[in-house]
């Protein structure tokens, strides 16, 4: 019955310094005025809420993202690096990461062929919700709510 | 039956209700390679070899269906569901056992009561009133009532300590006000309502009195008679029984002048296309085949906690929260919510600047269970401004250790957080 007792090492895996320090700071925080597209995430289960908003130009790239909102560190953290992130790409591209970024976290397999699967850079920082099941939706709400807005999807992305 | 053991007399000749941890098998292991710390029994709580081994006794030996058929079978479960009835009756000090409604639990009472006493009596511009502490099913019932009959739900003020003034229930008891709904104790704070004196002022009024006795019920005695409860709401899952048990007590006059929740089987004395007659109390709110392990298993638990003596199980609990609140209040950063004066087995709180949830996970990393988020009570988290709190909360079988692994456990998360 007696397992080996988990090190802390896992929680600062989770909690990496990028992670803390996008929840404290968290960037493009706030309401986007000029906004075309916008798109609410919410988690039921712990009440974590934030709308996410997008400025795309008529290229369809992201020319600018932020969201509002309130939630723990890791969807704090993952929202802000997501409108970090986005910021430049076309949608089509923050859609490929999107699911890219999913999958890995959920740990299940990507609708793209390995060849164009699109490089997570420091979004690995997430990663280690991986051991954390219950907290794999924390990271990806914003996500969620990204893939909403693109669609201009008018209902509230769930994590549910 | 009951597997109570090691019932010390202690210092004061008192027994050592910490001694019956030893009867709740769940409690006996280790999560993350840290002993268990269950501190979320106002969630659920744990259950004794005593309920367990009855359940199984029940569904080896005596299961059929109830009131039904000649058999040996049908005659011995019915006699285990009708005992349940009459452990429970005497439990809560019910005057007549018919007055005792087995239901899914205190959700499902609550409903019962809404739909079955409410719908039909009320009419626009008639009052439910409630306060701002109530769990989301001593809400939404209501709201739905609300809008079925164009009635008004009315929420009296809590105050920044979480307790509940009478005078301020009292000031909104106006003669439009049909029915009073209240928590016997809160969920998300803690603080034990002054009922009885909120009873005695609504019945001078002619206001019905529906207490959910969810958090109330495995803490503290409970004399729905001496209360004043017209109607009594609680759960098994809560008091060490199975989940998806659970009681509606109400006085028999008003049970009896009530129409069926459900209809089916069970609930009828004669069907006929030309019209049914309903079967007499209890069972007319009882549709279809009952949970009758459940309540075999409920009744296990009443008798576990009957052993025990609910008055020092009170005590017990009330040194260990005011332990617990003590040391809470010692760790750096901590801000506790919910400090009525009159409080029972919950302690509200938050750490720094760290969100609940993120709490939640580093705490069961260490194997301690607390709960986070807005414990079913939405308006309690706006009132204070605050998306969620972290709750610890207490059942007989805590003992200071669980407390000092609780603030070991907080000075992790903030060496973590920096």
């Amino acid at each position: 019955m007696t397992e080996p007792r988990l090190s802390t090492d896992e929680l600062r895996q989770l909690y990496r310094e990028l992670i803390l320090d996008h929840a404290r700071q968290p960037r493009h925080f706030g309401a986007l005025g000029n906004a075309t597209h916008s798109a609410e995430g919410f988690n039921p289960l712990c009440g974590d809420k934030l709308r996410l908003y997008l400025r795309v130009s008529g290229d369809s790239e992201i020319a600018d993202a932020s969201f509002e909102g309130s939630g723990c560190a890791i969807s704090v953290a993952s929202a802000s690096l997501l409108t970090d992130t986005v910021i430049g790409m076309s949608s089509e591209q923050a859609l490929e990461l999107t699911d890219a970024l999913v999958c890995r976290l959920t740990g299940g397999r990507s609708a793209q062929s390995n060849a164009r699967e699109p490089e997570l850079g420091r979004l690995r920082a997430l990663e280690g919700v991986r051991e954390f099941p219950a907290r794999v939706k924390c990271a990806t709400l914003a996500w969620h709510a990204l893939r909403s807005a693109v669609a201009n999807d008018k209902s509230i992305a769930s994590t549910e | 039956m009951s597997s109570l053991t090691g019932m010390r007399p202690g210092a004061a000749g008192t027994a050592d209700v910490t001694a019956c941890r030893a009867d709740f098998p769940a409690l006996a292991q280790d999560i993350n390679g840290y002993p268990l710390v269950y501190l979320d029994s106002a969630a659920s709580s744990q259950v004794p070899m005593a309920v367990i081994d009855e359940i199984a006794r029940y569904q080896s030996h005596d299961h059929a269906n109830v009131h039904r058929g000649v058999h040996t079978l049908s005659h011995r479960a019915t006699e285990v569901y009708e005992n349940a009835r009459t452990a429970l009756q005497r439990f809560i000090n019910a005057s007549r056992r018919e007055e005792i409604v087995f239901t899914r639990g205190t959700t499902e009472s609550i409903n019962l009561v809404a739909q079955s006493f409410c719908r039909p009596k009320l009419r626009q511009g008639d009052r439910i009133l409630i306060t701002h502490l109530e769990h989301h099913s001593n809400i939404v019932p209501w709201q739905m009532v609300c809008e079925q009959t164009g009635a008004e739900l009315v929420v009296a003020p809590i105050d920044d300590r979480g307790d509940v003034s009478p005078d301020s229930v009292v000031a909104l008891m106006d003669e439009r006000v049909r029915l009073l709904a209240v928590a016997h104790v809160s969920n998300a704070l803690g603080t034990v309502l002054p009922v009885r004196e909120l009873a005695a002022a609504a019945h001078a009024r002619d206001i019905t009195v529906l207490v959910d006795g969810a958090q109330a019920v495995p803490h503290m005695p409970v004399d729905v008679q001496a209360l004043g409860a017209d109607f009594y709401a609680f759960s098994g899952h809560k008091m060490f029984g199975p989940t998806g048990t659970g009681v509606l007590y109400g006085r028999e006059e008003l049970l009896d002048a009530m129409p069926p929740y459900q209809g089916g089987g069970d609930m009828i004395l004669e069907v006929r296309f030309d019209g049914t007659t309903y079967n007499e109390l209890p069972y007319k709110f009882e549709a279809g085949t009952p949970n009758i392990s459940g309540a075999a298993g409920l009744a296990a638990a009443v008798a576990y906690l009957e052993a025990i003596g609910m008055n020092l199980i009170a005590e017990h609990e009330r040194q260990l929260l005011d332990y617990l609140t003590n040391k809470l209040a010692e760790v750096e950063g901590i801000r506790l919510l919910g400090m009525a004066p009159v409080k029972a087995s919950v302690q509200s709180f938050l750490l720094d600047d760290i969100h609940p949830h993120d709490l939640g996970t580093i705490l069961d990393h260490q194997g301690v269970a607390i709960r986070t988020g807005h414990h079913c009570a939405m308006p309690v988290m706006d009132r204070f401004g605050i998306p969620g709190t972290a709750r610890a909360s207490l059942g007989l079988y805590n003992n200071r250790a669980d407390v000092d692994a609780l603030t070991a456990a907080l000075e992790k998360a903030r060496e973590i957080f920096g």
